[in-house]
Parts: C-alpha cells; structure tokens; sequence
C-alpha cells in the first residue's frame, strides 16, 4: 500500500516539521509515503472566497501529483475536505472521483484505514484539544455537541494511546476559533475576539499545549498566544502522536 | 454603503459587552441542547420536519390554493402581495377602510421583512408592537437584533432608562419583573382601545385553511381577540399540509429557539368570532425566486426558531445589527442576497463556514453549504470589489503554479526572517491582534529533498 502525503501549503512553507512528524509517523506505523514533488494548495482560499472558478487549475494540479496512489493522507481536516468536497476535473472526472473517495485526514486514517490499536509515543504534558470545524463537521472525525448522538472521537482515541499524557477538557468542546481562511483578515476584529476567547477556554483549564488536527486554527491562536504572551504551546496532533523521549 | 465587518469591528470596540453578548446567547443555545437532549428520536424529528416541508416545496402552489379556498370557506379575507410594497398597501387599505387611527401589533418578522412600520407611521397610522422585546426595541427606535429575542442586546439597566422616559418608571429601577409589569400596564390601554390587531404566522394548514401563531406573552391572542379586525401576514412557504403535521414542528420550535418544550401559547384560528373581520395577507417578496433557485430553495424551510443565531459564533459577538437587514444570522445571510445581491453582498462571507449552523436547524437547512454556493453566485454576479477579484487572481496564479509557489514561499520566509518590517507592521490586517508565525529556513519540500531524495 502507497500513501501519497499531501502537505498543505502553508504547513509546507510555515511548518515544516508537522510535515516530517506526519511523514514519520506514517512510516513508523509500516506505509510506505511518497511525497509528489510538484504539489502546491488545494484551492480552498481562491474556492472559499466566492472564486472556485479560479482554483481549477489547482484542481487539474492535484490530480497531476495524485492520481494513481492507494491512499492520500493530509495532516489537515480543511484541506481533505475540500479535496473530498470540490475536486473535479474538465478531462478526466473519474480520476478525481477516486482521489476524492481515496483522501484521508491523519487522524481517521490512523483509525479507520490503519485501525492502529497502540502507539509508541510518549509526551508527558497537559494538553488541550481544538477540533477544528471542517475536520468535526465536514469529516465527522468527532461526534459534534449539536446533534442528539453517542460520542466518539477519533483524535482524542488516538491521544489517549499516548504515554504520560493528560487530556484536559474544554467548557466548550468544538466552538470555531475564527480563522476561517480569508475571514481572518477580512472580518479582522470577530476573527479574533473568537480566537481571544477559543483560547482562554484552553488557559482556564491550565493546559500546557493546545493541538489538533489542523494547524491553520492552531497558527491564528499561536498568534494570539504568542500576542498575549502566553507561555502556552501549540502543537500538530502529529507532533504528539510522533513524540518520543 | 454599510457591511458586516465594518459593523462587527464597532460591536467590538466595548469588549466586555461582547463577552456578555456571547456569553448570554451560548446559554439560550445550551438550553436548546438540554432540551433537544429531553427528546430521544430528536434527529429523526428533524429529519422529518424537513421531509415534510420537502413536500411542501414541492407541491406549494397547490397547497396554497387549497389554504386559500379553506380559509375563505372558513369566512376569513385572503389576500396576496406579490412584493412588500403590495403587502403594506393592502394593509394600509384595510385599517383605512374601517377609519382606524391606531393598532396593535404582536411579533411578525415578515412585516419587519417588509418595513411595515415605518410605512404606516408616514401614512399617520400609529402601530403598537405589543411583544415585550419588540416594544422596547420599538420605543428605541431600532430595528430587532434577533428574530426571537429582538431586545436580545439591551441590559436591564437600559431597559430601565428607556422606560424611565418613556413610560415614566422611576429612574433606576432595573428589576425585570417590575419593568414587565410595567409594560404590560402600559400596553393594556392599547390593547383595550385597539379596534385592528396584526399578527405573524407561523403555520398555515392548507387541508383545514386554519393558521397557528406561536407567543410566549399571549400578546397576539389579547390583541386578536379584542379587536374587531385581526389581519395575520405570512410568507407563502409558512403552509404545511395537514394538522397532523403541526406536532412536528410545535415540538420542534419552541426548544430549538429557547429550550422550552413548547411556547406558552400555541393558538389556532380558523375563522373570525361573531362581529369580528379576518384578513389573511399571503407574501411572495422574493420567496418564489428563492424557490426557483435549486442551490438555495431549502432555505424557505425555515421556521424562524434562530437557534443558527445562538449556536452561531460570529452572531454572538458581532450582534444583529451588524447583518443590517431583518432577519440576521447566518439564515439571514443566505435569505438577504435573494432580496438584494448588492446590499447584501458581504453577509454569506460574515462566516467561517464552521457548520454549527446547519446542525441545529430543526429542519436541516444546510445553512453553511449555502453561504459557500451564495459566494460563488455573488462573485460570478460580480458583487466583490476589484482589489479582492485582482488578488484572488494574483493568489490563484502563484498557487496554480509550483515554481511560482515554490519562488513566493521562499521570498516570504525570507522577508519574516531577514526584514520582517515588511510583514509586521499596521497595514498587515493579520498582525494587528496576532503575531506572525516564525518563518522556518527550508520548506518541508526542501527538507524532503535534502533528507529523503538525495540521501537514497
């Protein structure tokens, strides 16, 4: 089996290292990863922002990088779901039925593809986690506090497998944080209250490290954090589930 | 012209008062889900009720034909308004027609839709919104901020004031329940004197012509029942087909907008009392267009619960007021650009497409689905600025292209590592509250390349 990682762009340029945890961790857990070399966004900025006419060429891109491979596995809940949601192709739909059907987020693959019971991680902190919308509403990674159902969560099940960690709970389990893409420069003052506010739900149950599964969400309360300075860190679920002493 | 950001960024300059804004929205929204929580086969009631008005979507003129004869049977007058301004003339026309100067009003989003009041204050009729929240909006001389709490934004200390000079309380006083008995003294002697009375609708049964208002102060039934016209206004997609039905929605409504089992008054009218004159005034306004686009029909499912409002992040700290037309919240910024693309333009981007929206709504409008498709129809239309088409163009041809990516990439890291005046200063809207992230030397494909292909 080949899993093809797909890396956000902006994990690409900005961070890196959640890249080379994803990578590794794949690896460590027995897939062989390629890494298509040419790829470059999803177009969910340009499709987000009213201009999915524009991201089209970004579409015909991906399939270029991805078409072919047993699985794809991206380290974000938003751009898995915008490739599932919006991909498709002028020459060649059926490709990119597949590549829509084959994407996975990190998390539901480790649970739902890899079904991995244990993991050799360790990371001895009080972490906090943020579910990040597209990843719990569009990709039902987690059981969503609107809907009158059981609950389940497929990150939290795979932090639990981690050694010495301490899984803090929130007031409010899966509220928006505000990034929201472009909505976080052009709705400038809401964007943030809800970051400011997302993240003093962290701090008043005294985590130490507040993850999750995408880091666009985790970078804009970093930013608010680093603005307050906070000592508290933010870390990609990968970083954690990769961690070892 | 005005826009939710510029609106939101004012909202925001008192922050404690955002915080209170929130924090009092998110316990209506925890209400509704303890008494969702009440309902075991509540997801399949919603399933349901929007089955139902899948229906009704479906077959709508003829159910409307089938009201309209029922309620006429039933002796009541039903006319129709093709737009708002249809609507309000006939309005107009009947309370002229009896000679009145003044009437009673209980809550009916659609003639706010319509700006009704306004309308008939120009023409000397006095109107008397008899909902306690909508009366202290009224006397404030603001639009509601919430279809179901339209004072949702006023403390009791200003409600106090208010009725300091309006209704002459003493000043300061602030107890809730002395500043309602206070209003409803006040509102009596409209009440008592009232000869015509308005109301909403909120169902319409088509097989029995009979039509249901929903009200927690019972203000709509004293203001029907003492007047000697009562006219109930309703958009076209209020029908549902048989009473039968009505369960689902009563069931429904009352705990997704406030968590109550049910609204203290549920009253049915089917016909006018002895003496007594019933008008029925049907409003397209936009709603057939609606109907006819296929992205976007199921938003005439609504029920106009708001409990999108409640759940809705953006909403609690940017206010009503901040969607500058009727109906706010994330169901209004889906309905707003049916009515005017141009005006409304900026509300479908006045979200972060979370979905939190689409999950409460008892009848499982995909709010958040529409707010994305609403961008691509307004961007088609051409309702955005140059400045954003030129850079999502800009964005687009760098993101499209791996060696341009790969070329801006680098350049911005190293700009952050090497000038990083370029990115951190008060023209960078991202920098203004948050810092920048700390830009890495490599890129992951440069790692990649240095660790994993030129190392085999």
């Amino acid at each position: 089996m080949i899993a093809g990682l797909f890396v956000p762009c902006y994990i690409d340029q900005f961070y890196p290292e959640v890249a080379i945890n994803t990578l590794q961790l794949l690896e460590k857990l027995g897939c062989q990863v390629k890494f298509p070399m040419n790829q470059t966004c999803c177009g969910q900025p340009m499709a987000n922002s009213g201009f999915a006419h524009l991201a089209k060429k970004c579409d015909d891109l991906f399939i270029e990088n991805f078409a072919g491979l047993d699985y794809i596995v991206c380290p974000s809940g938003s751009c898995t779901l915008h490739i599932k949601e919006h991909l498709h192709s002028k020459t060649d739909e059926a490709t990119a039925t597949n590549l829509r059907k084959v994407v996975y987020e990190l998390t539901e693959f480790l649970t739902d593809v890899l079904k991995i019971g244990h993991l050799p991680a360790e990371f001895n902190h009080k972490v906090s986690l943020h579910q990040s919308c597209h990843g719990l509403r569009g990709l039902m990674l987690s059981q969503m506090s609107e809907l009158m159902a059981s609950p389940f969560s497929k990150p939290t099940q795979l932090l639990k497998m981690v050694k010495g960690i301490e899984l803090v709970d929130l007031d409010r389990p899966d509220e928006c944080c505000g990034f929201g893409g472009t909505f976080c420069v052009t709705e400038e003052a809401v964007s943030v209250k809800m970051g400011k506010d997302r993240v003093m739900d962290h701090l008043h149950h005294h985590t130490e490290v507040i993850t999750g599964v995408d880091m666009s969400c985790l970078m804009h309360m970093e930013g608010i954090l680093k603005r307050m300075k906070s000592p508290v860190k933010v870390k990609h679920i990968a970083e954690i589930l990769n961690h070892q002493y | 012209m005005v826009n939710h950001a510029d609106l939101s960024e004012k909202f925001n300059v008192d922050e404690p008062r955002v915080n209170w804004h929130d924090e009092t929205l998110w316990w209506v929204r925890q209400k509704r889900d303890r008494a969702a929580k009440q309902i075991p086969e509540w997801e399949e009631l919603r399933s349901v009720a929007s089955s139902i008005k899948d229906n009704v979507l479906s077959n709508l003129s003829e159910y409307l034909a089938e009201f309209e004869k029922n309620a006429k049977q039933n002796g009541v007058h039903v006319h129709w308004a093709a737009d708002a301004d249809e609507h309000n003339q006939i309005v107009l026309e009947i309370i002229q027609s009896h000679g009145i100067k003044s009437i009673v009003k209980s809550k009916s989003m659609l003639t706010e839709e319509c700006h009704l009041n306004p309308f008939l204050i120009k023409n000397n009729i006095e109107v008397v919104d008899t909902d306690l929240g909508e009366r202290i909006v009224q006397l404030a001389e603001e639009p509601p901020s919430h279809i179901v709490l339209p004072c949702i934004h006023w403390k009791k200390e200003e409600i106090g004031d208010l009725f300091h000079k309006h209704l002459g309380t003493p000043a300061g006083n602030a107890d809730p329940i002395f500043l309602t008995r206070a209003a409803r003294a006040h509102l009596r002697k409209y009440f008592l004197s009232a000869k015509l009375a308005m109301t909403g609708v909120n169902f319409a049964i088509a097989s029995t012509g009979e039509f249901v208002v929903c009200t927690n102060e019972g203000n709509a039934d004293m203001g029907a029942h003492l007047a000697d016209v009562h006219i109930a206004c309703m958009g076209l997609e209020k029908i549902i087909p048989e009473r039968k039905h009505l369960g689902v929605f009563l069931r429904l409504l009352a705990r997704s907008a406030t968590g109550q089992p049910i609204t203290s008054y549920s009253s049915h009218f089917r016909k006018p009392a002895e003496g007594q004159e019933m008008h029925i005034v049907i409003v397209d306004n936009g709603r057939s267009r609606q109907l006819g686009r296929l992205d976007f029909r199921n938003s005439l499912k609504c029920i106009r619960c708001a409990a999108c409002f409640n759940t809705c992040p953006v909403y609690r700290r940017s206010g009503g007021h901040s969607y500058h037309t009727a109906i706010a919240g994330p169901i209004g910024s889906i309905l707003a650009p049916n009515l005017d693309m141009r005006n409304y333009a900026d509300l479908p981007f006045a979200s972060t497409l979370c979905g939190s929206c689409s999950n409460v709504c008892p009848v499982k409008i995909d709010i958040h689905q529409q707010l994305y498709k609403w961008r691509q129809v307004l961007v088609e239309e051409g309702y955005v600025t140059k400045e954003k088409s030129v850079a999502m163009k800009t964005m687009s041809s760098v993101l499209s292209n791996p060696s341009k990516y790969r070329l801006a990439g680098r350049l911005g890291r190293w700009i952050l590592r090497n000038a990083p005046f370029l990115a951190k200063n008060r023209w960078n809207l991202w920098f203004k509250h948050r810092e920048m992230p700390e830009a890495p030397k490599n890129s992951f494909r440069e790692w990649y390349l240095e660790n994993k292909v030129n190392k085999k």
